[in-house]
């Protein structure tokens, strides 16, 4: 029984630091409609400048001082974050939001390992909670009966805040309605940023407090953000009460997954999510959010199908990509191949997000189940690899139309965030079922068989698959469902007004994508001979978004560019220099920034103005993979 | 023939949030190729009203029948199989796609082909979507991007896309709000003349008391959820309780018809 109590009481301390990190996501989205996806980079840079100042600053007072001193030092960098980058884009669409965030998140990760190192920094103990309390014979550490106390304390006190402040009444109001804040002579700017360096402040504390607890690491922005979003999606985005029930509730259901299913304690979490979702798919305390604005604040042109002059450019642009092998070298064939693989990977990306609207950022996943699907069955059943890889993929459909059925009960952030989730848990598993899936060993000797086994066969199979792949996925884009697709992206009102059950057609949209992806990650098995959970990770995830992003994503075809274009760019980048992803993230940002309709939304911008003089006949499709060779 | 329900029979419908009564014991009934307009003051229970009709809203008792069948409880879009079109006070339309795209996507979802994943859709039915947009004089927008039009033309783009369902009655929430004088009374006509000649019943709600009374057949008054008048344009008129509490300032309203009728 006591055991019980003090596993009890560890998930109490461990909801402590989720909850400060978690209401100010929770408080900054409220106001600025922004979802921080840097909000763990700032719990992560809050810890690590803790540690730093609690190494230098010493005594009780040093180290208490130190992590407020760490918290308003991160509130400041988050202040300079909001006026440089946040500012530019309020009234951009959300996906340009979270990816915007996200390239701030790579930065950070190599940056903070090019000031503190790679290797993970314990930190002090807390002065006056060293020991621990005996407990009917079981320890409970005396400094998480401290976070125990503090998580209701800093509820308190943000609703003090909130409730008897000017400023707490500016707040609310705002997130109420912002405009009317804006039309009362409430200088918006400041508020903004007020609220932006509060919220930096919450997630850096949260952070700083973790340093008695845990190691500090680089890699631990992705854990804590994830953890978050499932926090803000049960709690309910822009309620500070949620976050803090819904932090103890997921803090407590890991305490105690972890005595019930030890290995993959992460499901009972999902399996929460998924109840509430499907009861209260706002949250616990949240609200039903008014529908996403949508004024995307670009123009799109009206689709077309390839006039017969562009396909046979397309063609030809095919041919003379399928030449590679007759002048190239292995490794030339290999990064070819790779970038096929990734052509598939973005087209089933776009075909959700870009057709279907709906921006997924656990894509991967999908990717990487196809991926495990083929090592299973070529490893475990040791079938011939036709069969692995018509099969395999059927991994990443099963996943897509499991997550898929959840997901699109949302929309919007709540989306991007379930998605994320839902990739994260899936790459838990394959992280920590190690009997299974060998964990991060991966599965190895997942090699093809001798037909495609040459760098120029496998090549041309990848070649091959690709093109049919994007095809095929093209043609639904014209078919009466990629029609009835677009149009739920565009109206829900208006297609649930004529007949159309909106949720069954994104939701077979999600399990086509994620099929496709899952061919994509079959063939990437092969490639590479092996599987890692890297291969559902966020990272990758990432990756298809900014391909999809780079071409355009509002063109038909820009995520094949996209694909091309960005894969080479990084393997050229990653052979160049060790700081891939500062370079990555601040390439994002750029995009973002300044480039927002991607390469193929340009040039069909160019040539909109030409085609004033000149009648049409330029493609775009024979650009990219002419850049392939 | 007499014996046969009518296209629309409404009986006691009644919705309540928390303690204010929107709707109260609303009964009504509309046959085939007449044109009803449901009128009253702001706050009277319109659309709360309109919004259980198509089953964005559900009643807390009271029944819709469309010729004799249940609709209470079936959610919109099962209610637009059962052929019941609907505009929108503010157009629910595809921006991103063009005019006819918008009327096809209706089309499709009326074929049932939203499943057919290789079909050619910019081939499909695409006479029939241009016949709409002839219908409702929009022939000539039929490549423009929907996100371009002005707001009367999406107005009669919506109608277009109500009519592709061949429906039997249609629901139009202010179909001319928003719209210029001139492009209210061609809307109102053209609706008018579409519903007679397709024999489809009207329902609208309207606050420009113009169009009402020169286009509605009958027309129903409601006053703080309570249907307080029925009648043609002329009787609901002269209903002196619809004069006191609905326009309230009935006398100069009706000095000004007066001297319209002269003229």
């Amino acid at each position: 029984m006591a055991f019980y109590v003090v596993q009890f009481l560890t998930g109490l301390a461990s909801a402590a630091s989720l909850f400060l990190v978690a209401s100010g996501l929770s408080i900054i989205f409220g106001v600025t409609r922004i979802v921080n996806f840097a909000h763990g980079a700032f719990y992560m840079i809050g810890a690590y400048i803790a540690f730093t100042l609690t190494e230098r600053l010493s005594g009780a007072f040093g180290f208490w001082g130190s992590m407020v001193l760490a918290a308003i030092a991160v509130a400041l960098i988050g202040v300079l974050v909001e006026m440089v980058l946040l500012r530019r884009i309020y009234h951009a669409p959300e996906l340009f939001q979270l990816l915007a965030t996200f390239g701030l998140t790579l930065m950070v990760e190599d940056l903070v390992v090019l000031i503190w190192g790679p290797d993970d920094l314990v930190g002090r103990r807390a002065p006056g909670f060293r020991g621990a309390i005996d407990f009917f014979g079981q320890n409970i550490p005396s400094y998480d009966l401290f976070l125990i106390v503090l998580g209701p304390v800093v509820l308190g006190i943000l609703w003090l805040l909130f409730q008897r402040t000017r400023w707490g009444v500016l707040v609310r109001a705002a997130t109420q309605d912002r405009d009317m804040v804006a039309a009362l002579g409430v200088n918006q700017k400041w508020l903004f940023t007020s609220v932006f360096a509060v919220g930096v402040f919450l997630a850096a504390l949260g952070g700083a407090l973790q340093i008695p607890r845990d190691a500090v690491h680089h890699a631990m922005d992705l854990r804590i953000i994830v953890e978050v979003f499932v926090v803000v999606v049960i709690g309910g985005l822009g309620s500070i009460v949620g976050a803090f029930v819904a932090a103890v509730l997921v803090s407590e259901l890991n305490a105690f997954g972890i005595l019930i299913f030890p290995k993959i304690s992460i499901i009972l979490v999902f399996l929460v999510m998924a109840v509430v979702l499907i009861v209260r798919p706002w949250g616990l305390f949240g609200k039903p959010e008014a529908p996403a604005r949508k004024t995307p604040g670009l123009t799109v042109n009206p689709w077309r199908p390839l006039t017969s002059n562009e396909r046979l450019l397309a063609l030809a642009a095919l041919v003379i990509a399928a030449t590679l092998p007759l002048f190239a070298g292995n490794y030339a064939l290999t990064v070819g191949s790779e970038i096929a693989i990734f052509v598939i990977f973005a087209v089933s990306l776009h075909f959700l997000m870009s057709v279907g609207g709906l921006a997924s950022f656990g894509h991967a996943a999908y990717f990487g189940l196809g991926a495990y699907g083929v090592a299973f069955l070529a490893k475990m059943a040791g079938l011939p690899m036709i069969v692995c890889l018509l099969l395999g993929p059927l991994l990443g459909c099963m996943g897509a139309a499991v997550f898929g059925f959840f997901a699109v009960q949302l929309s919007g952030v709540y989306f991007a965030m379930l998605t994320l989730a839902f990739a994260q848990i899936v790459w838990s598993i394959a992280f920590q079922w190690v009997s299974v899936t060998g964990g991060d060993n991966g599965i190895l000797g997942v090699w093809p068989e001798k037909w495609a086994g040459s760098p120029s066969h496998f090549y041309w199979l990848a070649l091959g698959v690709a093109a049919l792949v994007t095809i095929a996925l093209r043609a639904m884009v014209f078919s009466p469902f990629g029609y009835a697709l677009r149009a739920t992206r565009d109206s829900l009102l208006r297609t649930e007004a004529i007949g159309i059950n909106a949720k069954r057609i994104q939701w077979t949209a999600f399990v086509i994508a994620g099929t496709t992806a899952g061919i994509g990650g079959a063939l990437f098995a092969y490639l590479k001979g092996s599987v890692f959970p890297d291969n559902l990770g966020i990272s990758l995830s990432v990756d298809a978004l900014v391909m999809v992003l780079l071409g355009g994503v509002e063109t038909v075809s820009g995520a094949v560019i996209g694909a091309i274009v960005y894969k080479a760019l990084s393997i050229w980048l990653i052979s160049q220099t060790d700081l891939s992803k500062l370079v990555l993230g601040a390439f994002i940002m750029l995009i973002v920034v300044v480039f927002p309709k991607g390469i193929v939304g340009m040039l069909e911008m160019l040539a909109q103005r030409r085609r004033k003089s000149s009648p049409p006949g330029s493609s775009l499709l024979a650009k990219p993979i002419e850049s392939a060779e | 023939m007499s014996v046969a329900p009518p296209l629309l029979a409404v009986e006691g419908l009644t919705k309540s949030y928390g303690g204010i009564h929107a709707v109260r014991g609303v009964s009504f009934s509309l046959r085939a190729g007449e044109i009803l307009a449901l009128i009253g003051p702001n706050g009277a229970g319109k659309s709360t009203c309109f919004d259980m009709l198509n089953g964005q809203n559900q009643p807390d008792t009271g029944q819709v029948r469309l010729l004799g069948e249940e609709t209470t409880g079936k959610k919109p879009r099962e209610i637009w199989r059962m052929g019941v079109g609907r505009t929108f006070q503010i157009t629910a339309t595809f921006a991103t796609m063009t005019v006819r795209e918008n009327v096809q996507v209706a089309l499709i979802s009326h074929g049932k082909q939203l499943f057919n994943l290789f079909g050619s859709a910019p081939k499909f039915e695409r006479g029939e979507a241009g016949r709409l947009l002839e219908l409702v004089g929009m022939g000539g927008y039929a490549d423009r991007p929907c996100g371009e039009l002005a707001y009367g033309d999406l107005k009669r783009l919506e109608l277009a896309v109500a009519l592709a369902n061949q429906p039997k009655l249609l629901l139009m929430d202010e179909p001319t709000a928003g719209m210029a004088p001139r492009e209210r009374v061609d809307l109102m006509r053209l609706t008018a003349q579409i519903a007679r000649e397709k024999s489809i019943g009207v329902l609208f709600t309207e606050h420009d008391m113009d169009v009402v009374f020169e286009h509605a057949d009958r027309i129903i008054v409601l006053n703080r959820g309570t249907l307080i008048a029925e009648g043609s344009p002329a009787e609901v008129r002269g209903n002196p309780q619809v004069q006191a509490v609905y326009l309230g300032e009935g006398l100069v309203y009706d000095a000004r018809h007066r001297e319209g009728a002269s003229a």
